[in-house]
């Protein structure tokens, strides 16, 4: 209990006497705690904010499509036959009246139609309704008012990404129509991720929307009323059919899709082409998680780059502190402490700043998420305030302390071990010598003879600086690729169609971005400083022998850019590799040279600048203050 | 200046000053000093009397609170951080006592480090540090690390590695302080050599022995001279004859 009280004691009196370097390290935790809370609490938010909408729009359990041809992936192939009326009628007595099916609205007349507004020709479903609210499936009119002769409803994330609102003029197939409100619903999943459900009406294949050269990625949904959407139907695409059914058991609505429906997925046991495509309502609430769902995957290896910034950052901390505090292990065990003691305050003092830093990551996390998973226009409510279920703390606060444990318990250990006498003359961290580098050296400017000489001293934190700006350049390079995938895939054809979900993606990656980076300039300053720290004698000494202060701050400066060269290098394919594998696809534009170039010159100038700073101050530190300490 | 241009150093009213009111301390006050050229000054003193602060002022080490300074005719207190450095690689070369080698350079690297840093090309420099290194009796420990020689040989390479820039004068801050008598005696040996190769020296000791070997001896007594005596040539007239620096059967005669 006295040892105990003992280290708690030396824990808070080192604190006291140097904060700054445990606010540093408070940060670079939290940073990464931050994102990973952030990744984690973002499992399952969305289903909330789908039950609402299904609940406010008297939501379908299943929505059967029917009198369609038969789907190809994405939409009928043109020519395709339609099924003649009869077999339309026949299957819509066959659901309605199937066993277990409780309520049904429809069927409603759906056209494919080409909208055009402001330049944009989009491909739009065009769905009949009547003018009195239905049983099944209502859509929540978000702004103006239900449809009514001459006036078009759009889905809101359609209208959104259109840019147009209640009042605003659009063509259907040529005719004009009046925007008299936008509405959601949970029948169908938001622009622009329709077609993703096995019933989607995608009715134009991909040949004809480049012949019409049709913008943005899938159909939006419209409501018109039921006469405006038969006269809209033609040969090139005819009408199907939207049957909107609720059933007894809600939970079942998968299987009585599979026992029913033949579309995308949901063929039953045996397929027939005529049968309706029915999808159930857990699959929509799915696809309304695709905005989440990209999140995630940008969080996942987001956070997994802030981790491995964080350690870079701790383990530079945790040994630039240890230099720091040789002299003062030395006191110690001078007073009687052994390697124990010397060990636990170390290692104390590191897990409780670590600790501080998970439950600050945890909070941030917390309050963040439901900012950044807002359900978008396409979806009612909010998400409301995430789970901190007792695995995610764990999870948080576990990470958080092996990234201070991993990071702390060699310098913890190495200090317990050094000699009383050596740690009193503040001989614990010897240079290295690399006798290459030195050798090359000797050909160089002052500046960067200096600079290579003093990475050669400490190649581990050099190696972690070039890590660290690896790390940052590969984020940000993964982020141009991003954009330069999305930029080919948007505008391609037609700009001007924003994509909620890519919009959603950039948000997400601005976010990381800005962590990442701010890591980064955090690692900056912290390598510089615990370079300035360990480097006060041969700088001085360099002084002495005739070097100028200018001099000696451009080779402290030096002594970052060096390693950051590689690694900044090393992040361009890194960034490139990262992206694609987190896309999924395959389908990776790489960004322009110029940019990757500029990226790289950026960083290296920041580094530059980051560490001029401390190294300015550690080149102007009078010279016989430490020659005379290092005398003492 | 006309006046300095006799005396390789020079000062006039020399202040060195920290603190302020009643917390004043006059490290340095009011010196004269005047060394020749090929002259060995030595400053005794007891501990904290300022002779090392003196040293670093000579040196331009660190700037004067007032009063005048030269040093190769030309004035160090008015000199701003670059012209100092200039100074310190072309016109001075320091020996400390904690000797101040860099641990991870060998000791030919030790010591053409200045010439490097007064940019001069490698192979010149790599060329006069070994040079200097035999001339200090370490030329078979060129390609040793401070940390494998003992420490009358670490005080010889820092020995070297001042003289690679051929200063106008050596600044010595307690050579000997570190040194057995044995390593004393051989540091000691060097300094006459370069006494008579016509150098000028300024050593700074607590070591009477080692302040009798100098042309002048200088006392200090907080911060001010208080005392003065040309010996010329050192009182024996040699170094080793002295009590306690005699070696093993060696008798200077």
């Amino acid at each position: 209990m006295g040892k105990m009280r003992l280290v708690a004691r030396l824990v808070a009196s080192d604190l006291r006497r140097r904060p700054g370097p445990a606010v540093l390290l408070v940060l670079a935790i939290t940073a990464a705690t931050a994102t990973l809370a952030l990744g984690l609490v973002l499992h399952g938010v969305t289903s909330q904010p789908f039950q609402q909408t299904k609940a406010a729009t008297r939501g379908p359990d299943v929505v059967a499509q029917v009198g369609g041809p038969s789907l190809a992936p994405h939409g009928p192939v043109k020519g395709t036959p339609i099924i003649p009326a009869s077999v339309v009628a026949a299957q819509v007595r066959l659901l309605t009246q199937a066993p277990g099916v409780t309520g049904h609205s429809g069927p409603y007349p759906v056209a494919s139609a080409v909208l055009r507004v402001r330049g944009l020709a989009v491909e739009v479903d065009a769905e009949g309704r009547d003018a009195a609210p239905a049983s099944v499936d209502q859509p929540a009119v978000t702004s103006g008012t239900w449809v009514h002769p001459g006036g078009v409803v759009l889905e809101r994330t359609f209208a959104e990404a259109l840019g147009v609102g209640v009042g605003d003029k659009v063509t259907l197939d040529g005719r004009t129509f009046r925007v008299t409100g936008t509405a959601v619903t949970a029948a169908e999943p938001p622009y622009p991720n329709m077609c993703y459900s096995p019933g989607g009406d995608c009715v134009f294949d991909d040949q004809v929307s480049q012949n019409l050269s049709l913008a943005g990625d899938g159909p939006g949904q419209a409501w018109i009323t039921e006469s405006a959407a038969r006269s809209l139907g033609s040969s090139r695409a005819p009408l199907i059919y939207d049957l909107n059914l609720e059933v007894k058991n809600p939970a079942g609505a998968m299987a009585f899709s599979n026992r029913y429906g033949c579309g995308q997925r949901f063929c039953g046991n045996a397929p027939d082409p005529d049968a309706p495509s029915l999808t159930p309502w857990q699959y929509i609430a799915q696809t309304d998680g695709l905005l989440v769902l990209d999140e995630q995957q940008v969080l996942s290896p987001g956070a997994l780059l802030a981790g491995l910034l964080a350690v870079a950052s701790v383990a530079v901390l945790a040994g630039g502190r240890m230099t720091e505090q040789t002299r003062r292990i030395g006191l110690l065990k001078a007073v009687g402490g052994g390697p124990g003691l010397v060990a636990a305050v170390l290692l104390t003092e590191n897990l409780v700043l670590a600790l501080v830093a998970a439950v600050a990551g945890l909070v941030i996390g917390w309050l963040a998420a439901p900012a950044i998973t807002s359900p978008g226009a396409g979806l009612l409510g909010t998400p409301g305030a995430p789970s901190l279920t007792p695995s995610i703390v764990a999870e948080v606060v576990g990470v958080a302390l092996v990234v201070a444990l991993a990071a702390t318990f060699v310098p913890a250990i190495r200090g317990a071990w050094t000699s009383t006498v050596s740690a009193l003359d503040n001989e614990a961290r010897r240079p290295r010598r690399h006798g290459t580098l030195i050798r090359l050296s000797r050909r160089l400017p002052v500046a960067l003879l200096f600079g290579m000489r003093l990475v050669a001293r400490r190649p581990r934190r050099a190696a972690l600086s070039a890590a660290s700006i690896a790390v940052t350049v590969t984020g940000i390079v993964a982020v141009l690729s991003f954009h330069a995938t999305a930029a080919l895939k948007l505008h391609g054809g037609s700009p001007g169609l924003g994509d909620p979900v890519v919009q959603r993606d950039e948000q997400m990656l601005t976010v990381l971005t800005i962590v990442l980076v701010a890591l980064s300039v955090l690692n900056a300053i912290c390598t510089s400083w615990a370079t300035v720290l360990d480097t006060r004698r041969p700088a001085a000494l360099a002084r002495a022998l005739g070097a100028s202060p200018r001099q000696v701050t451009a080779g402290l400066a030096a002594a970052q850019v060096i390693p950051a060269v590689p690694g900044a290098i090393l992040g361009v394919p890194l960034g490139i590799g990262l992206f694609t594998v987190a896309s999924h696809t395959g389908k990776v534009t790489v960004p322009a040279a110029a940019w990757i170039a500029a990226v790289v010159l950026l960083t290296l100038v920041a580094v530059a600048v980051l560490a001029a700073i401390p190294a300015r101050i550690g080149a102007w530190r009078p010279v016989t203050e430490v020659l005379q300490a290092e005398t003492a | 200046m006309n006046d300095a241009g006799a005396s390789v150093l020079r000062a006039r009213g020399l202040r060195k000053e920290y603190g302020r009111g009643e917390n004043l301390v006059r490290a340095v006050d009011d010196v004269d000093l005047d060394v020749a050229s090929g002259e060995t000054v030595a400053v005794t003193g007891p501990s904290g009397c300022g002779k090392s602060t003196l040293l670093h002022l000579l040196g331009g080490l660190d700037r004067p609170s007032g009063g005048q300074l030269w040093l190769a005719g030309q004035r160090l207190d008015q000199m701003g951080e670059r012209g100092l450095a200039r100074m310190r690689r072309d016109c001075v070369g320091f020996v400390f006592q904690a000797f101040h080698l860099m641990d991870e350079l060998t000791a030919v690297e030790n010591v053409e480090l200045p010439a490097l840093l007064a940019g001069r090309s490698p192979r010149a420099a790599r060329r006069r540090a070994t040079a200097l290194l035999e001339r200090v009796g370490l030329g078979d420990r060129a390609r040793f690390l401070p940390s494998a020689l003992s420490g009358g040989q670490r005080q010889r390479v820092a020995l070297a590695r001042a003289l690679v820039s051929e200063p106008a004068v050596i600044l010595a801050d307690e050579p000997t302080g570190n040194l057995d008598s044995q390593s004393t005696l051989d540091v000691l040996r060097l300094f006459e050599k370069l006494h008579a190769a016509g150098q000028t020296l300024v050593i700074v000791t607590h070591d009477s022995r080692i302040a009798a070997t100098a042309d002048r001896l200088i006392s200090m007594r907080d911060g001010a001279f208080v005392d003065e005596t040309r010996l010329t040539g050192g009182t024996s007239g040699s170094l080793g004859a002295l009590a306690g620096l005699t070696g093993p059967g060696e008798r200077e005669g």
